[in-house]
């Protein structure tokens, strides 16, 4: 049992190393320190590959997201922050290249579109409760019938 | 009444679901929208294919509204879109510029060579850098610049004589119409 586990584990770690390893082999570039290289994969997983568009930036195999990493590369090795990345990427590729959308009139009922049906729910769920509640009193409810709503 | 309210409900995903469907048959869900429309082109340098000494440059172009067709020899979208470059690409009555894009030089005057060349010029940008500055995610595209060196129209995928007659052409005309008020 206890071999097991360790075999698992050993496995486990294989498997995560191997997918490090791969994903360096994708693209060796010469960053200065890690904490760059932290900041560069996170910005670069923000960011849609528009070939592969299920994909990222920091996955993508294709051509066109090397060359763009490429490019965050170098605008991150000129001093730009990430916001100013985004931006320039965003001038010529338009907000499709931000995974997480920004809120703007168009994008108004993709960010709260799910909160208000969940509120259109939750009334239908109240106004049928009370509706029932009315129509047919619990018996066992004293008949002081101060209906709140909440017997459900 | 409150009996039909679930069958309602149902009627009406259906219909959602029967609309998502109809929208993406209508749409090309890959197509990303250029924010350049009406922007001014990015300003480039690029060489010619046939005399790679020489450079086109945007501001070099100003003055007549042209055409840039984004293609490359491995693209094979491109090989679909030839055929109608090379039969309307003379009449729609702007000068149809060749931009090739990541290709090797030989490869490219190849594939000219054995399919014909519908361009009046041909540029060429081996690394892609400027094709990132005019938002180009895929070829073949194309993009209308008018003489201002404003971006007045772009086409993602190839062109076909049925783009070419609602879409280009119409835009085409509207430049012509403005330029002689």
């Amino acid at each position: 049992m206890k071999g097991h586990r360790a075999l698992g584990a050993l496995l486990l770690a294989l498997l995560f190393f191997t997918g490090i390893a791969l994903g360096q082999a994708i693209d060796p570039l010469p960053f200065k320190n890690h904490a760059e290289e932290v900041r560069f994969q996170n910005l670069t997983r923000e960011l849609r590959c528009l070939v592969c568009q299920n994909e990222n930036l920091a996955d993508s195999n294709a051509d066109l997201a090397r060359d763009l990493r490429h490019e965050v590369f170098e605008l991150m090795q000129s001093g730009k922050s990430d916001d100013e990345i985004k931006q320039y990427l965003v001038d010529r590729y338009s907000d499709f290249v931000l995974y997480d959308p920004p809120v703007q009139s168009s994008t108004l009922l993709l960010w709260f579109g799910p909160l208000a049906i969940l509120l259109a729910g939750a009334v239908v769920v109240v106004v049928t409760v009370r509706r029932r509640s009315r129509v047919a009193p619990v018996a066992s409810m004293d008949d002081k019938s101060t209906d709140e709503g909440d017997d459900w | 009444m409150s009996r039909l309210l679930p069958f309602f409900g149902f009627v009406l995903l259906v219909a959602l679901f029967g609309f998502g469907i109809w929208w993406n048959t209508q749409h090309d869900q890959r197509e990303v929208p250029s924010p350049l429309i009406n922007k001014p082109a990015p300003a480039f340098v690029l060489p010619k294919l046939d005399e790679p000494a020489q450079t086109v440059s945007r501001d070099s172009l100003l003055g007549k509204p042209y055409l840039i067709n984004v293609f490359a020899s491995w693209c094979i979208a491109c090989g679909d879109e030839h055929p109608v470059l090379m039969a309307d690409g003379k009449s729609i009555g702007v000068p149809l510029i060749g931009y090739n894009y990541k290709d090797a030089a030989n490869d490219a005057k190849a594939w000219l060579a054995e399919h014909g060349n519908p361009y009046d010029m041909v540029i060429v940008d081996q690394e892609g850098r400027t094709a990132i500055d005019f938002g180009v995610y895929g070829a073949p595209e194309s993009f209308l610049v008018d003489g201002k060196g404003i971006i007045r129209y772009k086409h993602i995928g190839p062109l076909t004589p049925d783009v070419i007659k609602t879409e280009l052409k119409p835009a085409i005309a509207a430049l012509a119409k403005e330029a002689s008020p």
